[in-house]
């Protein structure tokens, strides 16, 4: 760097070059996605969340619970297999708060943020690539129950579509998180209000077991609990049976997720110190 | 009237008026007005908690002025951000480069935010890295690589697309002088290809060696403003340094001292050392042979530019002192 001719060599390179168009905001999400690919490259103990993660759960459950529930292990599987997908994808969600937690915290994002980009886009980014991670979490569920006698009657388009369902569900979900990832000031703060939110929504669900036999009042709660209407529909998709009415309403709360939490992250985001 | 200000707004890149930013009760910026002519360096100088820092990430679009006006290049920071955007590039005071990644992927990335083409961005990238002097490094992780090599890595991101305007915080802070000598080199380049830089810095010597004009910041405040030797200039001619052998021998060291030169001198926390302005300079050898006239033997015996703490003592009659309050609350 000290020669004449490492200094004429970055004059160079620093000469006007011709400027590309600004991309779209689809472009510069699609830039941020393939940076936190690039992550699990480098850290791939980053997957360990969504591999070790939904096999101990399922064998767990499976095998302590499955013959007292019901009655079987094996007729148990093909209750718990389209639950299990749900509880280990919403679980992952909680990573996208606490990547984003780290990620702010080191500075990265106030280059981010003074570019003209799209604002959205490197949140949205995140979450693309996590819906990678929610697709690979859902594969190994599958395939772990496929192995241990889980036998779907819908066809493959049923089980393709319950995973989409859920995808669809947990990106829409991830926006509570990444709002939680904004307001908190550290990862383990992130990590831990997050889990305590989503333990008793995932656990007083019909995941594990029919709501039959609960009391009234958690029933009601079960049943509006909108990740039993997401497991109901999964196993009537998987089931092969297409249920309109439930399938709209996961939509529905979908929306509503994104429509209540994406615009105040956005502006928690643009406007952190 | 008013073409007469339209131009004078064209030849500035930043120009603000009464710029103010609150956290709670603390008034971070406290009204800073700045006219900084394009392609020129300016410095803010000051302690940390200054106000250095959140003076920068007002003016870079990261945060929002709760009072004051200000235009990048001729855009209002308000109302058009985008256009600001467009025009600067933030080089933050902690790298702002991703440290999972490799040289090449930073570079990369931002070169793909910006509408290069996958094949064009890596192109654009082994450029930067090699004129950086960095592509030894291009492959390896940037948490692998020294302060100086992220630096410079920080600022090659910003000079994928070149900015008309720089902002630089505290470049060199923390890093050894050859690395700092490193990056002095490069912004007197991108000087020369015509950016405009605003740069913060702890040290005088720093905003001496690069800036053309400096604003002394302390308490949200602009306390002087100029050349650096017109700030020299303001502090006195030079700065005359003495550490004894022997501590007790201060006081009387302090006595002689004031008598000959016919300034205050000051008591350093270093209980050997004393520092005193000098208008004159041929005073300082009288000094010495009235130290040595009285016995007081002398380990160092210097005259020197004046340090950023002894500006701020002249500036505002007390030592720089970081703020308690963290500077931006930079998180």
């Amino acid at each position: 760097m000290n020669s004449e001719q490492q200094m004429n060599k970055m004059r160079a390179a620093l000469v006007d070059h011709k400027r590309p168009p600004h991309p779209n905001g689809f472009a510069t999400s699609l830039a941020f996605t393939w940076r936190a690919l690039l992550k699990i490259k480098y850290v791939p103990e980053q997957l360990l969340d969504v591999t070790f993660f939904p096999v101990m759960f399922t064998l767990m459950f499976t095998y302590l619970f499955g013959g007292a529930l019901a009655g079987s292990t094996t007729d148990y599987l093909q209750f718990l297999i389209p639950g299990i997908l749900v509880q280990t994808v919403v679980f992952t969600t909680v990573y996208t708060g606490v990547s984003l937690n780290e990620d702010i915290s080191k500075g990265t994002f106030d280059r981010f943020r003074s570019m003209p980009i799209w604002g959205p886009s490197p949140l949205v980014g995140a979450l693309l690539a996590d819906t990678v991670r929610y697709t690979l979490a859902s594969i190994i569920v599958i395939i772990l129950g496929l192995i241990l006698g889980f036998r779907p009657a819908g066809s493959v388009l049923g089980v393709v579509a319950g995973i989409m369902l859920v995808l669809i569900f947990s990106f829409s979900l991830s926006w509570v998180f990444t709002m939680l990832g904004l307001i908190l000031q550290t990862t383990k703060a992130v990590m831990g209000i997050s889990m305590t939110l989503l333990f008793p929504v995932t656990f007083a669900s019909n995941i594990f077991v029919d709501p039959a036999t609960m009391p009234g009042w958690l029933r009601a709660f079960v049943n509006i609990n909108p990740v039993s209407i997401l497991t109901t529909s999964l196993r009537q998709l998987m089931g092969g049976q297409v249920n309109g009415m439930q399938i709209i309403w996961v939509l529905v709360v979908s929306a509503v997720l994104i429509l209540i939490f994406a615009p105040v992250t956005m502006y928690l985001y643009r406007n952190k110190r | 009237m008013k073409n007469v200000m339209n131009q004078k707004d064209q030849s500035l890149a930043i120009e603000a008026a009464d710029l103010v930013k609150r956290f709670g009760k603390h008034r971070a910026v406290d009204g800073i007005n700045l006219a900084i002519p394009q392609g020129t360096v300016y410095g803010f100088l000051g302690p940390n908690g200054a106000g250095k820092t959140t003076t920068m990430k007002m003016l870079a679009t990261l945060l929002k002025p709760d009072g004051g006006t200000a235009k990048i290049f001729g855009h209002d920071l308000f109302k058009e951000q985008d256009a600001v955007r467009a025009c600067v590039s933030l080089t933050g005071q902690f790298a702002s480069v991703d440290e999972d990644l490799s040289g090449t992927e930073n570079l990369m990335l931002i070169a793909r935010l910006m509408g290069y083409t996958r094949r064009d961005s890596k192109e654009r990238a082994a450029e930067l890295l090699d004129a950086f002097d960095l592509q030894d490094a291009a492959k390896r992780q940037v948490k692998k690589y020294s302060g100086g090599m992220r630096r410079r890595l920080d600022i090659a991101a910003s000079m994928v697309v070149r900015p008309k305007l720089l902002f630089l915080d505290e470049p060199t802070t923390g890093l050894d002088p050859r690395s700092r000598n490193q990056i002095w080199d490069i912004v007197r380049a991108l000087v020369s290809t015509g950016t405009t830089v605003l740069l913060t810095t702890q040290y005088l010597d720093e905003a001496d060696q690069l800036a053309d004009r400096i604003a002394v910041i302390d308490h949200g405040k602009i306390i002087a403003e100029g050349t650096s030797s017109e700030l020299k200039a303001s502090v006195g001619t030079g700065i005359l340094h003495v550490r004894l052998i022997d501590a007790a021998a201060r006081a009387e060291a302090q006595q002689l001292l004031s008598t000959t030169l016919g300034t205050s001198v000051h008591l350093s926390s270093d209980p050997l050392a004393l520092s005193a302005q000098l208008s004159d300079t041929d005073n300082a050898a009288k000094a010495l042979t009235m130290l040595s006239d009285h016995q007081i033997r002398v380990s160092e015996f210097s005259l020197g530019q004046p340090s950023l703490d002894e500006v701020f003592l002249t500036l505002t009659g007390k030592p720089a002192e970081d703020s308690p309050q963290k500077e931006g609350a930079s998180k």
